[in-house]
């Protein structure tokens, strides 16, 4: 179900304001092609498409601190990636509905839009059909992507590209009011940032809606994550420069995330099992709460190590943290989850513990305990799981002893953890 | 009426070919300090005449033990420094070149009379003495030569700068094209059959996907003129070591410690040296420049530079972070031992945009180079636990 995306096919061709020189340099180069023999002198027949492709490149070419870079409402035909290195540009559609740069004839480039700096700002447009990823910013402060629709617009494919809006290194960022659809890794993905927020934003038919890795102070809360294989993810993997901590998960929507996990083998979230609502992989100081999280029939919510996502332990950094520690469960309003696992073993498991019409508890956990952290089999107080969530039951899997001995508890998750602070944006990114 | 056109119609043709190719280069090459010159010629660095790319007296051509994989086209690199300067000696990075250095990078292909073109032999340059301070006006025959696009980089006060130039369909010059170019092509090799491919020229901001190779200060700089990448012996210099030939020719400002240390890699194609050197020689030129420790590449943790041990770093049973597609379906960079199942390799084998590797400047595998790597991984024992 797509969000009233303009599917129209139609061919726009924008007119635009033309300084004199280009004009007269283009007609003396023409009549000097003509004169000198005319081969190519006439234009191509697919001038309508790609006319617009040169004028969009040049003026992120051209662009100065400060420029504001409209495009206007059409569908725009891409062969090739885009790409800004210029610090404070804004680029501004009319519309996630009416300004579409489509990549469907794309021939090179890994993403649709690389942008490689600071005190940038996006909004009011799609990227469509991408070849790689739709929306990339690698590395710049001060970031905020609002009213974006990145889509595949053939539905959840594994050749798909991998994420929709996709932040990497960043710091201060806000993605707000965007639409994700069809990646076949994640939707929004936060990778290795600081001081993040996450807000309104709707990911669906993603295989992860929602994914924060590797980062410092994320607050992700008002969005709607539902039809994905996993709703919201929070993870951290080995031998990056940072770890992560202290994402904040709430006030969320984060149900139905039932899609056949579409991944391509070797990512880490083809390990997520479809019907996963918020999964949280080797992160620390992790607040879930407020959400609705319902009828994702793995589990609502999975606690896991990097152990259960199948990774070499050869191929990881000896300082690496691999377990999830200080985690908050709590006043989510969960329900009708875990009732049809995906993979065998979990399918298993289930029939084996809750019987053919029961369903795993709205908590799942592998089990994986830092030996060096425990005191006496459990961690000190706070690098705790705490679950405090009316009768919400955790389901530890007991993965370390191969499933041996699984089991359903709540009192030794009825904790509590000090609340983490609210992400502050520095008040620029308002006026950006 | 009739007549007058025609005679008009030569007339035009004459002084055209008279204003694009003038016969000999009229002085030194011409530094810009700023903006972006219209052509090429604008230069004077390197000029289509009377059948040959010939280089402008001082123009010092150059080539790289291990060079770039650029879709089987061959490159003539040029490097032009002011009279009376040199650039400074680093051991690992890039030499440090005055202001006025002109860099520049030809991209073309051995053409057959149907238009498609091969990866037959290159012309050698002609070289008027084996000398490279005599290196005057050398000269690249171009006979069933079609030349593809030249890259100018220029050092201006406030760095380098990256300009990218197509060749006209009549090889009399090269246009700037700021925004880049797609030039569908077909390429035969021995063996196979032809295939075609969109030969892309990039577009100025991704000259930045390679030329800035650390992702914070986004300076943009050279690739190749590094000690690791010249130090070895160059048909250029007539057989004789390349640094010290830059050296002799006054280019290069280095004490005969430096040199004696200098580090060298391998020639990719030197089957007398070890797979690992010719393969990791290989990686470096062909990846390092993003998958370095402050690259571009630096969120994927996986690091190409010489210097990375065996490891996680160097892609050693280390998952992927975010690859997408370009993992191929397989679990870790490089599974020491199984080429098949290192995910490295896959992406230098896929021409998918979306998962191949590099993800700019080509279209098509290069199945010597993928054989090289493949060779390597298969040496490695040990796998995955």
């Amino acid at each position: 179900m797509a969000l009233a995306a303009n599917k129209s096919t139609e061919t726009v061709r924008p007119t635009f304001r033309s300084t004199a020189a280009p004009l007269a340099i283009a007609a003396a180069s023409a009549l000097a092609l003509a004169a000198c023999g005319g081969e190519n002198a006439s234009a191509p027949s697919t001038a309508a498409d790609t006319d617009y492709q040169e004028t969009l490149m040049t003026r992120l070419l051209d662009a100065a601190p400060g420029d504001v870079i409209d495009i206007p409402a059409g569908r725009f035909m891409f062969d090739r990636s885009l790409s800004l290195a210029v610090d404070g540009v804004t680029i501004r559609g009319a519309g996630m509905d009416k300004t579409i740069l489509s990549f469907k004839d794309q021939v090179a480039g890994a993403e649709g839009l690389l942008v490689t700096a600071s005190d940038f700002t996006i909004e009011d447009l799609a990227i469509e059909d991408t070849k790689g990823d739709a929306l990339k910013v690698n590395e710049g402060e001060n970031i905020v992507i609002r009213r974006v629709r990145t889509e595949w617009t053939g539905g959840p494919k594994t050749e798909n590209g991998a994420y929709g809006i996709y932040p990497v290194q960043t710091t201060n960022v806000l993605l707000e009011g965007n639409v994700a659809i069809g990646a076949s890794d994640a939707g929004i993905y936060v990778g290795q940032s600081r001081n993040v927020i996450v807000r309104n934003n709707r990911a669906e038919q993603n295989v992860a809606g929602i994914e924060i890795e590797n980062t410092f102070d994320a607050d992700v809360y008002g969005n709607v994550a539902t039809g994905n294989t996993g709703g919201i993810l929070v993870f951290n993997m080995p031998n990056l420069s940072q770890p992560g901590a202290r994402t904040r998960v709430f006030d969320n929507d984060i149900s139905d995330n039932n899609l056949k996990n579409f991944a391509v083998k070797g990512t880490a979230v083809a390990s997520v099992p479809a019907g996963s609502g918020v999964v949280i992989n080797s992160n620390d100081q992790v607040e879930i709460f407020e959400n609705e999280i319902r009828r994702n029939k793995t589990a609502n919510v999975i606690i896991a190590s990097v152990y259960s996502s199948g990774l070499s332990q050869d191929g990881m950094s000896d300082d690496f943290d691999a377990y999830p520690e200080a985690i908050y469960v709590y006043d989510n309003d969960m329900g009708e989850g875990g009732g049809n696992p995906d993979g065998l073993e979990l399918q298993a498991l289930k029939m084996l513990k809750f019987g053919p019409t029961g369903s795993f508890p709205d908590v799942l956990w592998d089990g994986f305990v830092d030996p060096a952290k425990a005191v006496d089999g459990a961690l000190p107080p706070a690098q705790k799981i705490c679950v405090r969530n009316g009768d919400a039951k955790v389901l530890n899997v007991d993965a370390p002893n191969q499933f041996a001995n699984p089991s359903v508890a709540s009192a030794p998750f009825d904790c509590e953890l000090p609340r983490l602070p609210a992400v502050q944006l520095p008040e620029k990114l308002a006026e950006l | 009426m009739r007549l007058f056109v025609a005679f008009l119609a030569i007339t035009l043709a004459a002084a055209c070919d008279e204003a694009r190719s003038p016969d000999a280069f009229s002085g030194p090459p011409a530094f810009h300090d700023e903006g972006y010159p219209e052509r090429l010629s604008d230069w004077n660095v390197i000029r289509a005449e009377r059948g040959a790319l010939r280089l402008n007296a001082g123009v010092t051509p150059y080539e790289l033990a291990t060079p770039l994989f650029s879709d089987y086209a061959l490159k003539l690199r040029t490097v032009y420094l002011p009279a009376g300067s040199a650039a400074d000696y680093r051991n690992d990075e890039v030499f440090e070149f005055p202001v006025g250095a002109i860099i520049t990078k030809t991209f073309y292909y051995v053409e057959g009379a149907d238009g498609t073109v091969s990866d037959a032999p290159a012309p050698v340059l002609d070289m008027p003495t084996p000398d490279l301070a005599g290196s005057e006006l050398a000269s690249l025959d171009l006979t069933g030569v079609r030349l593809m696009e030249t890259r100018v980089l220029a050092r201006r006060a406030d760095g380098w700068v990256a300009i990218p130039y197509v060749w006209d369909e009549r090889q009399r010059d090269a246009t700037l094209k700021r925004t880049g170019a797609v030039m569908p092509m077909t390429l035969r090799r021995d063996g196979a059959p032809p295939v075609d491919f969109p030969y892309v020229a990039p577009n100025q901001n991704q000259c930045r996907g390679c030329h800035a190779p650390n992702n914070t200060t986004r300076a943009l700089s050279p690739i190749g003129p590094k000690a690791r990448h010249l130090n070895a012996p160059s048909r250029y210099a007539g057989g004789r070591n390349q640094l010290a030939a830059w050296r002799e020719a006054g280019i290069l400002s280095a004490s005969d410690a430096q040199l004696a240390a200098a580090p060298a890699n391998a020639r990719w194609t030197d089957e007398n040296a070890p797979v690992a050197a010719r393969a990791r020689a290989y990686l470096d030129v062909n990846c390092s420049h993003c998958h370095n420790d402050v690259g571009p590449a630096d969120t994927s943790g996986l690091d190409l530079t010489p210097a990375a041990a065996h490891g996680p770093k160097l892609g050693f049973c280390k998952s992927p972070i975010a690859a997408g597609d370009g993992t191929g379906g397989r679990p870790f960079d490089i599974v020491p031992g199984d080429p098949d199942r290192s995910i490295l390799l896959f992406r230098m084998e896929t021409t998918n945009p979306a998962a191949m590797m590099p993800e700019l400047g080509r279209a098509l595998s290069h199945d010597e180079g993928v054989a090289l790597v493949r060779d390597w991984i298969l040496s490695l024992g040990g796998g995955c636990a």
